[in-house]
């Protein structure tokens, strides 16, 4: 029981220690006052999304079942980018320039938890749940979603869509401040709510027919997380954009770090070792390839390397 | 469907396709054409229509030839990952031989995406167990992989803009002098429907092949060679086309079964049928703009394959 908590604390320590080189690399004190603020901006960013990340791909595997899925595998970070998309094609930049983007992102959120939810029944609920099946799907849906949503960018008056380009779709490059607070509150406001919820996972793990014989209202439980999932891989990917492999990479290392069943230690590992390979990442891409290629790149592929790797030793299990 | 009616449909589209166009030729006018509407149709019209129908035939008999040699419904060049091997291979030829001719890059896409697909077809032999489902994942995966390689150098040498006009297929830049590289393909399908017989064979399986006959191991080899070969052609002259492998032979077994000499032609004018429909569209919607064949067929295709996939469902439920 001691040995995760001393893990846990060695990883809190690591990602200090990387924020604070983060934070700390190359200033000045002629330059602090510009390079601090900025720098704690894309910090507190870049610690959101992790924890999104992090978070959401632990509780999807715990209510799918299964240790291979993640929402982004899933294709849920481009729903949400072509939700953005349709928002912007069927209302107008217009409308949308002078709509707050505030308000912009609360509309995509509210349509990514509902979205999500009809495709969910439509290829989860099923009694004949096939998991190679679904990832295919997934995956071809992904690229339907992204092909759909560069379609309608086609369409959009070039000019317009320029406009609002920066605006809407971020990258680590170009992380999107302006919805920075909004998606603080959202945090809390849903974190709050699922503390409440946190004791259930364990018990959730063991399966769908053990968890109602244990007293779990089972459906209520996987819908109202279902709704938080969506809910805060829109907050990430409105922060920084898609980033297909991290929540896989990072849940099986903490699974894999830690060995215990326990989801308060496994959330909380997870969402460290998120943070840690962000940063620390960050830290590489912007020291050692100064720039000249982004995070997601290298998280890609690091990722599918293991992502191949497990279904082969899934495989060989079965 | 009648071949008769595809063919009147081909015929039908590739008029229409001769006379859709910002510079306005009438059909009327085709025994007076003034020197400039001439040369429009002789250096833009003409070898658009004819690269066209040279890519559609050739990718979809490339996705038949796969599909048999694999034994499995849902490979295609896009879901074993040759294209992403051909587009290192690009990548690597702009990077190391900067001057050279175009075929000179032909050859080593050519060369990578043979050796990408023998890759692939050496870790479908060492699965033992063979799911419809987990090989086109484990195919998108390494694609996947191959392609953040690619992405990563082209970042670092900067030579992202030049490698995303392979990303995505485009017909709008082809013109008289740019696309003859394309010819390559015609003979290379004159092979394949030599060899159809062969082929039908070889998708019997190893043992039962080598039963009646034949050298397995060569017709393989033969198959895979003009997948690679076309692959790198069509994606050096147009770019990526994807799903179009995939889903024109699903369609057509649909109705014609599985044997290689009674689909083939099918195969063949349905993908050029299809590609040519959807170059008119993407010129239509937004004229005076185009949109860009490879998002029109990402649309399209990833719905048509999503479909494959749960119509497969239901059926295998029955």
């Amino acid at each position: 029981m001691k040995q995760p908590k001393i893990k846990l604390i060695v990883l809190a320590i690591i990602a200090i220690l990387l924020i604070t080189i983060f934070m700390l690399i190359k200033v000045s004190s002629n330059n602090w006052e510009y390079v601090i603020p900025r720098r704690a901006i894309k910090i507190v960013a870049i610690l959101l999304t992790g924890g999104c990340i992090a978070f959401t791909s632990m509780v999807f595997q715990t209510i799918t079942n299964n240790r291979i899925l993640t929402p982004s595998i899933l294709g849920l970070d481009s729903l949400y980018l072509f939700i953005q998309t349709a928002v912007v094609f069927l209302f107008g930049s217009s409308t949308m320039t002078m709509m707050n983007s505030n308000i912009n992102f609360l509309v995509s959120v509210a349509l990514m938890v509902l979205f999500s939810s009809i495709l969910y029944k439509l290829f989860f609920n099923r009694e004949d749940q096939n998991i190679l099946l679904l990832l295919l799907i997934g995956i071809v849906m992904g690229s339907f979603f992204s092909s759909v949503s560069s379609f309608m960018q086609v369409l959009i008056d070039p000019n317009e869509f320029l406009i609002i380009q920066d605006k809407m779709f971020a990258s680590f490059n170009n992380i999107n401040t302006n919805i920075l607070t909004i998606s603080l509150i959202i945090v809390a406001v849903v974190s709050i709510y699922v503390t409440r919820y946190s004791r259930f996972f364990d018990v959730m793990s063991l399966g769908r027919d053990q968890a109602i014989n244990l007293g779990i209202d089972y459906e209520k439980v996987v819908r109202n997380m279902l709704i938080v999932v969506s809910i805060l891989v829109s907050v990430a990917t409105a922060l920084v954009g898609p980033i297909t492999f991290l929540g896989l990479l990072v849940v099986n290392l903490a699974r894999e770090f830690l060995k215990t069943y326990k989801h308060s230690t496994l959330i909380t590992g997870s969402i460290l070792l998120s943070i840690i390979s962000l940063v620390g990442g960050l830290l590489i891409v912007e020291r050692v390839f100064t720039f000249s290629t982004t995070i997601s790149v290298i998280i890609n592929f690091v990722g599918g390397v293991y992502f191949i790797y497990l279904l082969l030793k899934e495989r060989r299990a079965w | 469907m009648k071949i008769k009616y595809l063919f009147i449909l081909l015929i039908v589209l590739s008029i229409i396709s001769l006379f859709v166009g910002v510079i306005d030729i009438h059909p009327k006018n085709i025994f007076h054409l003034t020197a400039e509407q001439k040369e429009i149709l002789l250096i833009s019209r003409f070898p658009r229509l004819i690269s066209i129908i040279i890519a559609g035939v050739s990718l979809s008999i490339c996705g038949l030839i796969m599909q048999q040699i694999s034994r499995n419904k849902f490979v295609s060049p896009t879901t074993a990952g040759t294209m992403d091997w051909a587009r290192l291979g690009i990548l690597v030829a702009l990077m190391l031989f900067t001057g050279e001719s175009p075929i000179i890059k032909m050859i080593i896409a050519f060369v990578f995406a043979l050796c990408g697909t023998f890759l692939f077809m050496r870790i479908l032999n060492m699965i033992k167990f063979k799911d419809a489902i987990f090989i086109p994942l484990i195919g998108l995966m390494l694609g996947n992989i191959v392609s953040s390689i690619t992405t990563f150098f082209a970042m670092k040498y900067d030579l992202i803009q030049n490698m995303s006009s392979w990303l995505q297929g485009d017909f709008s830049l082809i013109m008289a002098g740019r696309y003859e590289l394309l010819y390559i393909s015609i003979p290379v399908v004159i092979i394949a429907y030599l060899y159809a017989n062969k082929f039908t064979i070889a998708g019997m399986g190893e043992d039962f092949s080598i039963n009646l006959g034949l050298n397995h191991k060569r017709v393989v080899n033969i198959g895979l060679i003009i997948v690679a070969l076309v692959s790198s052609v069509v994606l050096l002259t147009v770019g990526m086309i994807p799903f179009l492998g995939l889903i024109i032979p699903n369609i057509v077994s649909l109705y014609r079964g599985d044997n290689l000499k009674n689909s083939l032609t099918h195969t063949a004018l349905l993908g050029a049928v299809f590609v040519l429909f959807c170059d008119i569209l993407g010129r239509v919607i937004i004229y005076p703009y185009e949109i860009s064949i490879g998002v029109m067929v990402g649309v399209i295709g990833s719905g048509i394959f999503l479909y494959l996939l749960l119509r497969r469902k239901t059926y295998e439920a029955a």
